[in-house]
């Protein structure tokens, strides 16, 4: 422990140290020593270090803190019998040390947080219009011809992001469908339109449920497979030796993903709805007494085609907010390993709320149009 | 005869079937500046992850200051490792916090100082590694590589610790910025009374900094003691790697 003891004579305090002052002993030390000299009223504080055992920088840069405290007050401070390295601490801390020194971080408050949230919002949201206009005019420039198209990037991130997902989707759909037919059939049953199950699920999978449960699962699962990978090739600079070697980080890394995910998403949604279909199926069959005869034949006199092409056309448009927020986020992590975390969240939360937001417009155009 | 800091006693290292140290012995005294040398692959790094603690001592015995390191509890190892500081070959620095906070996290952490005597600590540590105190506002990615080793050392220095190892801390720097670190690396150890400890490649470090040092090849030590004792030394990876100079 850092300790002192107080001698106090007519004219000054002799303050006698001893004991380990060093950074993990001198909590509240100067506080304690300040009001030691207050309480004793002198003019003048003499430290005896003699008897210190061990004496760091910040045990150095603390007594120095303690002079200027006292020298405000009127209160001169000397120091006595500093053995040699005491001696060469105090004499180094007080050449190198910065009294003024702050380091600590900035709090904004409530209102300053707001408006910089707020400015950040607009800000990214500005940003990836303008990366998905971009994206766009390389696509164009690949459909007519003006740049070639990188095939085997492109059938790669196909078997990534989308056949390597067909078993997670094939599997939460099967239980969607029967999770919801499982619910309707007990409604349905009391009024005895059981074979109605078969238009609820119908409409309702074929619509919503498969294009948005798609959605959210590629937005967690390659969105996010986006922002990481993207992300860290920056952060190793990879991207920047892309840059150097003249290779285009759109024809690369953008387009590839982009193109993938638009051709691939409504055949997912297609596989979506059959597996959905047929988890409501089975809860029809054991529930409801409905056979999958009747169930087939009921499903083409009451679901029309419209239903599948509405869903099956929100695709391509959910592929490209997915797709461009992942890489737009993974683009956006700066030098820190921090940003990579921060980012990668993001593209996952952002391509959800978008893509929700994106299904409720569909929805009202759709209605207004009568499909 | 001097305090010894790091005593290593026949300590025998192997991976699955390949031994890379066999029965090596070194001792370390206080306020001595030690090299690890010994050609690529010979387990340098490895004989200093072991020594602090990051890699579990197979066989043999490795005291530092004076305790065993086997049988240590957590609570006395984490003693011990606050008494020691490391500079990383990568430095290590943490990304997301600025030069300033990555020297403060192990004050924050450890000890119940004020913002302000702790803000004057890093400012002190700043300063004698040679950096500039707006330097510490700055992130790890916005310095440069030998601003990074300074501020990595700055951070090893953060609880003024006895006793310093360095990873090959001059490679990856111009030969200038060598021989800055270098300087600098003796005027800490005299300002501080710091032991080191170090795996370097360097002749020109090598020359101008080790007080001592330990050539470790074919899984032995082949050579210990000062620069000139050393030389005497017959051995082919003594001949090479001190060529020209060797008359
Ligand atoms: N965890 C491990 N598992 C298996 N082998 C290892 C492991 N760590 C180190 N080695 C082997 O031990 C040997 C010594 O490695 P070490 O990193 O200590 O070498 P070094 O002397 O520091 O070399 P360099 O100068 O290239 O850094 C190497 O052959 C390495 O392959
Ligand atoms: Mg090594």
């Amino acid at each position: 422990m850092a300790r002192f003891e107080m001698k106090a004579s007519s004219r000054e305090l002799e303050l006698i140290c001893s004991g380990l002052w060093d950074v993990h002993h001198l909590s509240g030390l100067q506080e304690r020593l300040a009001e030691a000299v207050y309480s004793a009223r002198r003019k003048q504080v003499v430290f005896d270090l003699e008897n210190i055992v061990r004496f760091d920088t910040a045990a150095g840069l603390m007594l120095w803190r303690l002079r200027r405290q006292l020298k405000s007050r009127g209160i001169a401070m000397q120091i006595r019998n500093a053995a040699e390295d005491t001696g060469r601490i105090l004499e180094m801390t007080r050449t190198h040390g910065h009294p003024d020194a702050v380091y600590s971080v900035k709090n904004y408050g409530p209102l300053e947080s707001l408006g910089r949230f707020s400015v950040s919002v607009v800000h990214d949201f500005i940003g990836i219009l303008g990366f998905i206009g971009h994206t766009f005019a390389i696509l164009a420039a690949i459909v007519i011809g003006l740049r070639p198209m990188r095939m085997k990037e492109f059938l790669y991130q196909i078997n990534e992001s989308a056949i390597k997902a067909l078993w997670i989707i094939a599997l939460t759909m099967f239980l969607v469908g029967v999770v919801v037919a499982y619910q309707s059939a007990v409604q349905l049953r009391t009024y005895g339109a059981n074979i109605f199950i078969v238009d609820m699920l119908g409409i309702s999978i074929l619509r919503e449920l498969s294009p948005m449960l798609t959605a959210i699962i590629v937005a967690g699962r390659s969105g996010s497979a986006f922002a990481a990978q993207i992300g860290v090739m920056k952060l190793t600079e990879e991207i920047d030796a892309m840059r150097t070697m003249g290779f285009d980080l759109y024809a690369f890394l953008v387009v590839p993903r982009l193109l993938a995910l638009i051709v691939m998403m409504p055949i997912l949604i297609f596989f979506a709805d059959m597996f959905g279909l047929l988890g409501g199926m089975v809860v029809a069959h054991t529930e409801l007494d409905i056979t999958p005869m009747m169930f087939m034949e009921r499903f083409e006199q009451a679901v029309k085609l419209k239903h599948f092409w509405v869903g099956l056309i929100k695709g391509p448009f959910f592929a490209v907010l997915i797709a461009s927020i992942g890489i737009y986020r993974g683009l956006a992590v700066k030098n820190d390993t921090e940003s990579i975390g921060i980012n990668t969240t993001r593209s996952v939360v952002e391509a959800i709320f978008i893509v929700i937001i994106c299904d409720a417009l569909f929805s009202i155009v759709f209605t207004r149009l009568g499909f | 005869m001097a305090k010894r800091i790091i005593e290593v006693k026949d300590v025998v290292t192997r991976f699955g079937d390949r031994t890379v140290h066999d029965h090596i012995s070194l001792h370390v005294d206080a306020g001595e500046i030690y090299g690890f040398l010994g050609p690529s692959g010979c387990g340098k790094s490895t004989l200093m992850r072991e020594i602090i603690l990051l890699e579990p001592l197979q066989e043999g015995m490795i005291r530092i200051f004076g305790e065993d390191i086997c049988g240590l509890d957590h609570d006395e190892a984490q003693a011990l490792r606050r008494r020691w500081g490391v500079l990383f070959q990568s430095n290590a620095l943490f990304t997301s916090l600025s030069v300033a906070e990555n020297v403060s996290v192990m004050l924050k952490e450890y000890t119940t100082l004020s913002a302000r005597l702790i803000d004057e600590i890093v400012a002190l540590k700043l300063d004698i590694v040679g950096l500039k105190q707006g330097d510490g506002l700055l992130y790890p990615s916005q310095i440069s590589g030998g601003m990074k080793k300074k501020a990595a050392l700055a951070r090893a220095l953060a609880l003024d610790p006895e006793l310093l190892f360095l990873d090959e801390p001059t490679s990856g720097l111009d030969p200038i910025s060598a021989r800055e670190f270098d300087a600098l690396i003796l005027k800490l150890r005299d300002m501080l009374q710091l032991s080191i400890v170090m795996v370097t490649h360097d002749l020109a470090s090598i020359e101008g900094t080790l007080d001592r040092m330990a050539i470790i090849d074919e899984r032995r030590i082949a050579a210990e003691g000062t620069l000139e004792e050393v030389r005497e030394v017959d051995s082919p990876f003594i001949r090479t790697f001190f060529g020209g100079e060797l008359t």
